[in-house]
């Protein structure tokens, strides 16, 4: 039982920061129509940026607000430079231009920060909580991702739902044309996102970095994870995205904690249940039958 | 219609009036790559009046009302909104300058609800006070009961509501329409126009409307412009218009 309950623990925390990357992936697409190949390069970025203010004497927590803001500022800067200029035309050039970003900053990283393995610190054990004579297996450290995962969506919402900039920013998303007719600097919303979801892909790569290895590709998994996530979810749907990443994260935890040789299953088994997904709902779990009107 | 709507709007027809020609398009001419869709046109709206353009499909009038706003770039001429040279202003400032253009197939954002629509319309206004907007739910309160539902889910006619009620918002002095009666029932058209009509004649508010349904838009509006293959053919009263019948028949289609 104990077993179970600390697998799925696991996947859970990981699962939210595959929902967490999902929900980066998911931010752009909305309101570009791109899918950012670079996401999982420009996350690892700003982790190495964090590493050297830690390895510099900084403590943890101001190493992953820089990280934060950085991304922020990666992420405009991505769009209103490189972006722009093949927005609204054929979507291979966007597909093109990402992938080609991803390579490069990646290749950055390397000659920057150098290519070898270098360990991430956590602000928190990885032991289970005592309770009494038992031991529960929820580490601070999975309190910790889960709870800023949270957090940020929770903020996100706020924005989203509450906010002046936040309807703006929708309405930039569902219909650029109209939101330009009714006076929204729709440029301006598009940079904001892009440095929004930048963010929230940034928290995603320094939380999956935190007590392992880092180097310059060692987003290349979660990339990965990211992406089936987001598809689970249907792309389009904020919410589908972190309940793609749930799934995703507890599936792949399962199948490695249970299955023989489970984790050398993990990343077919990704792609088994994508495939599985798309033949059964092939918008996505959560893609509505609304089309887009403008 | 009352007789008095159009007899002193001659002026369009080249006269001497301009203090009233709140938007003026002079010799505008727009393209996609080598089809011209507008080919000099020159026509103004005055204030406080309804002026129609009308034509076929394919006459040009859509292009004229995003070129206007800014949506097309013209290859020549010139849009003037009282007295300032707008021909290169970005789309994004329109509103602000007074001219709130809503376009073909009526450009709700369907995903956002009633009252969010509502709201982006009022965005660049800053603080709204809600009196503002309980009025446009008095002037279409079958919109007002759906104020919480998404706007994909209103009918035609409803959308309709929603857009003019979202463009009015902007505070406006100059409206453009792209045709509004498009496939609506012609009960829901004559109460849109017939509203129109009375904000017109009320607030003092313009409009430079773009109808293929001309019978209609003609009902309602001081001055009719026709349009044929992006040329301007004849710009006279809305009366004088409806009076011609060869002129109907070869452009307008009754």
């Amino acid at each position: 039982m104990d077993y179970f309950v600390n697998v799925t623990l696991t996947g859970l925390t990981q699962g939210m920061i595959y929902s967490a990357f999902a929900l980066a992936l998911v931010l752009i697409w909305r309101s570009t129509r791109i899918v950012n190949f670079a996401q999982g390069s420009m996350a690892a970025a700003t982790t190495f940026i964090a590493l050297a203010l830690i390895q510099a004497g900084q403590s943890y927590w101001v190493a992953l607000v820089v990280a934060l803001a950085s991304g922020f500022v990666l992420g405009a800067i991505v769009e209103r430079v490189i972006i722009r200029p093949v927005e609204g035309g054929p979507e291979l050039n966007a597909v093109i231009v990402t992938l080609g970003l991803f390579v490069a900053i990646q290749a950055s990283i390397a000659i920057i920060f150098g290519s070898s393995f270098q360990s991430f610190p956590t602000p928190f054990g990885v032991r289970g909580l005592e309770i009494g004579d038992s031991t529960i297996p929820l580490t601070p450290t999975s309190i910790y991702v889960i709870g800023s995962v949270l957090l940020v969506m929770a903020l996100l919402v706020a924005l989203f739902r509450f906010t002046r900039v936040g309807l703006a920013m929708r309405a930039s998303a569902f219909s650029q044309e109209v939101a330009r007719l009714l006076g929204v600097k729709v440029g301006g919303m598009l940079t904001l996102g892009w440095g929004l979801a930048a963010v929230v892909g940034s928290l995603s790569g320094l939380l999956i970095a935190g007590g392992t290895f880092v180097w310059p590709a060692y987003m290349d998994a979660l990339i990965v994870f990211g992406f089936v996530a987001a598809i689970i979810g249907g792309l389009d749907s904020p919410v589908g995205a972190i309940v793609g990443g749930l799934i995703l994260g507890l599936a792949l935890s399962y199948v490695s904690g249970y299955a023989p040789r489970g984790s050398a299953l993990v990343n077919i088994s990704a792609l088994v249940i994508l495939i599985v997904v798309l033949l059964v709902r092939p918008g996505g779990l959560f893609s509505s039958a609304t089309a887009r009107r403008a | 219609m009352p007789e008095t709507h159009g007899s002193t709007a001659l002026s369009a027809t080249g006269g001497t009036g301009t203090a009233t020609r709140l938007l003026e398009v002079e010799g505008l001419t727009s393209a996609y790559g080598p089809v011209r869709a507008l080919d000099g046109v020159t026509l103004a709206a005055e204030t406080g009046r309804i002026t129609a353009v009308l034509g076929a499909n394919g006459a040009g009038k859509t292009t004229l009302l995003r070129t206007i706003s800014g949506l097309v770039r013209p290859v020549s001429g010139r849009v003037v909104l009282d007295g300032e040279d707008i021909t290169k202003a970005p789309v994004e400032s329109m509103v602000a300058k007074g001219m709130a253009h809503v376009p073909e197939g009526r450009g709700v954002i369907a995903e956002l609800t009633v009252d969010e629509n509502l709201r982006v319309g009022s965005l660049f206004r800053g603080k709204v006070d809600r009196s503002e907007f309980d009025r446009v739910y008095d002037l279409f309160p079958r919109i007002a009961e759906r104020r919480n539902n998404a706007a994909h889910t209103l009918s035609g006619g409803e959308r309709q509501m929603l857009v003019i009620g979202r463009a009015l918002l902007a505070k406006p002095r100059i409206l453009l329409l792209d045709e509004p009666s498009l496939g609506l029932a012609p009960r829901i058209v004559a109460q849109i126009f017939g509203l129109l009509r009375q904000l017109v004649d009320s607030e003092g508010l313009s409009v430079l409307l773009v109808e293929q349904n001309a019978r209609s838009a003609l009902s309602v509006a001081d001055v009719g412009v026709v349009l044929n293959l992006g040329k301007v053919v004849v710009t006279d009263s809305a009366s004088t218009l409806m009076a011609d019948e060869d002129l109907r028949h070869a452009y307008l289609g009754f």
